[in-house]
């Protein structure tokens, strides 16, 4: 049990020191985040001193929501990938992979708690004190409300990275997986709350868009932040989903060691 | 050590009316016992390649059975990887930005090494293997003859009772090549491991193979010793035309392909 442990860990400690190789790459992201970060505020701004209140948000609310949200790009990777999985599975590498002791399922998420852990302090923490420095965001009181949130972001990235692996794995099945990458991308940008928070859609729409597992990714956490969720309610939810999409990942799993197409000598 | 019983994969491959079944390896059997070094032959697109990998259980067979090293690859994948070495050519179990010695490290967690012995026999095969000058090379900095030491050292760390080889040597120069042949004739012969080895390079197979088997159209065309192989062609052929005529499928005692 200790070994398996030790062994993900120094996965996840590989995921983190690969991304550091790409730094240059990371700070441009973060560069990026911050300057939209700033666009999206004044947008948000302007609509919430038209419509004070909206969503159930003031103004500050909403400004913290958007740096928050650009914060959350990098460690959730809101805009797809960041898995070799489905290119190693269109190369054919996967059958590498396939030979370990080790579960694959695992091992992706490990290699990708690593990259989220240093995408979080090259990407997350500039936007979101540019923000604080900018324009003033709300700013958590005490430790629980910290743990609280950090809790809600872990889980934030377990579910991402639950709906990529099943994005991956579709490589399987699938030879060319572009229509899959873009639904996915459309899909967690809207049903996530990215593009707008998602207390904003009316009626059964924005109650189902609350349901989804894309909610689980930014609303949820930038909700838990806020103080505006009551805080387990809000990680039984994420909880569910990550249990839910975990489970059907290695469900998949099987199904794809059972029909594999492999590719190549 | 291994046994290959009727063993059978097909692919479905395209779709609507352009939609077929490939066979890629059809009723194959043989067995290999503890200690042998065989050669496993046959031209691009014979099933050798899918064959390897219904041994390691990447693939389930769609007929028949296989036992390697007494597991069933399919249902002990995790067990069975513990007990066999794999390295296939045109991959690499390495991992790409790491320093090689860093992969070794998470190999070793991988496979459970305990830390003793891993230091020992990574030590060891770093010697014969030359690997003292790049063990702190990201791989992707390592020529592909370094690479290929290192994969063959990573396939052999948890000490396995059989190697499977596919095509370790291609693309090596002729140095690399020698040296490559050399460590695992050692291999067989002093730590009796099982070697299945796939390759077009027929040096390889003069060089190292008691046994030879020759697979095309995923049937098994030739199976015996290198002097039988020889002996199926007119005297004085060297080995290359002699395998050339069995491809083919010209040769007396191959079955023709359907
Ligand atoms: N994943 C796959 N999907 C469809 N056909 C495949 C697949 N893998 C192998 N094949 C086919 O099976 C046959 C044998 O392939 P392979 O075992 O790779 O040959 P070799 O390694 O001997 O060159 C080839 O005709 C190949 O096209
Ligand atoms: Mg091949």
């Amino acid at each position: 049990m200790e070994d398996v442990f030790l062994l993900y860990a120094r996965i996840a400690a590989y995921g983190f020191r690969r991304h550091s190789a790409y730094r240059a790459a990371a700070l441009a992201g973060a560069f990026t985040n911050s300057v939209f970060g700033i666009l999206r505020a004044y947008v948000l701004i302007a609509l919430w001193q038209a419509r004070p209140g909206l969503a159930g948000y003031d103004v500050t609310d909403a400004v913290t929501f958007c740096f928050l949200s650009q914060a959350f790009i990098g460690p959730m990777q809101v805009f797809g990938g960041g898995l070799q999985l489905a290119g190693r599975v269109r190369s054919g590498d996967v059958a590498v992979d396939l030979l370990r002791p080790a579960s694959l399922q695992l091992w992706s998420l490990a290699d990708d708690l690593g990259r989220a852990a240093y995408l979080f302090l090259l990407r997350s923490l500039p936007p979101t004190f540019l923000g604080a420095a900018l324009f003033g965001i709300v700013v958590p009181a005490g430790p629980a409300a910290w743990a609280a949130f950090a809790a809600s972001f872990t889980l934030g990235v377990l579910v991402s990275f639950a709906l990529r692996y099943l994005t991956a794995l579709s490589c399987f099945w699938i030879v060319d997986d572009q229509g899959v990458q873009s639904l996915s991308l459309v899909l967690t940008l809207f049903l996530s709350g990215m593009v707008l928070p998602l207390n904003l859609f009316p009626g059964w729409f924005g109650e189902l868009t609350r349901t989804l597992p894309w909610a689980a990714m930014v609303q949820v956490p930038a909700d838990v932040y806020l103080g505006k969720r009551d805080v387990l309610e809000a990680l039984a939810f994420q909880i569910s989903w990550a249990a839910a999409l975990l489970a059907l990942g290695a469900l998949a799993t099987r199904a794809a060691r059972r029909k594999v197409v492999v590719q190549g000598g | 050590m291994i046994e290959v019983d009727r063993a059978g994969r097909s692919f479905t491959v395209g779709r609507g009316s352009a939609r077929r079944t490939v066979h890629a390896v059809r009723d194959l059997s043989f067995t290999v016992g503890a200690g042998e070094f065989v050669g496993y032959l046959g031209p691009n697109g014979a099933g050798k390649s899918t064959t390897i990998k219904m041994l390691t259980g990447v693939l389930a067979p769609t007929s028949g059975r296989l036992r390697v090293a007494g597991l069933d690859p399919t249902r002990r994948r995790t067990a069975l990887a513990r007990r066999i070495g794999v390295v296939f050519g045109q991959r690499t179990t390495l991992w790409w930005d790491l320093p090689l010695k860093d992969s070794f490290q998470l190999i070793r967690y991988l496979y459970k090494v305990d830390r003793i012995d891993f230091r020992r026999r990574l030590d060891e095969l770093a010697g014969l293997l030359d690997l003292g000058s790049f063990m702190d090379t990201p791989v992707r900095q390592l020529s592909l003859g370094q690479r290929m030491r290192g994969d063959v050292t990573a396939a052999l760390l948890h000490d396995p009772a059989v190697l499977v080889l596919d095509e370790p040597t291609i693309g090596l120069d002729v140095v690399s090549k020698a040296a490559m042949r050399d460590f695992l004739r050692r291999l067989n012969a002093e730590r009796g491991t099982t070697v299945l080895l796939t390759t077009h390079d027929l040096g390889d197979i003069e060089k190292l193979c008691r046994r030879v088997m020759l697979i095309d159209h995923g049937r098994l065309g030739f199976d015996g010793t290198l002097d039988e192989l020889r002996a199926t062609g007119p005297d004085g052929d060297s080995l290359e035309e002699v395998v050339a005529r069995l491809y083919t499928g010209s040769a007396p005692g191959t079955p023709a392909p359907p």
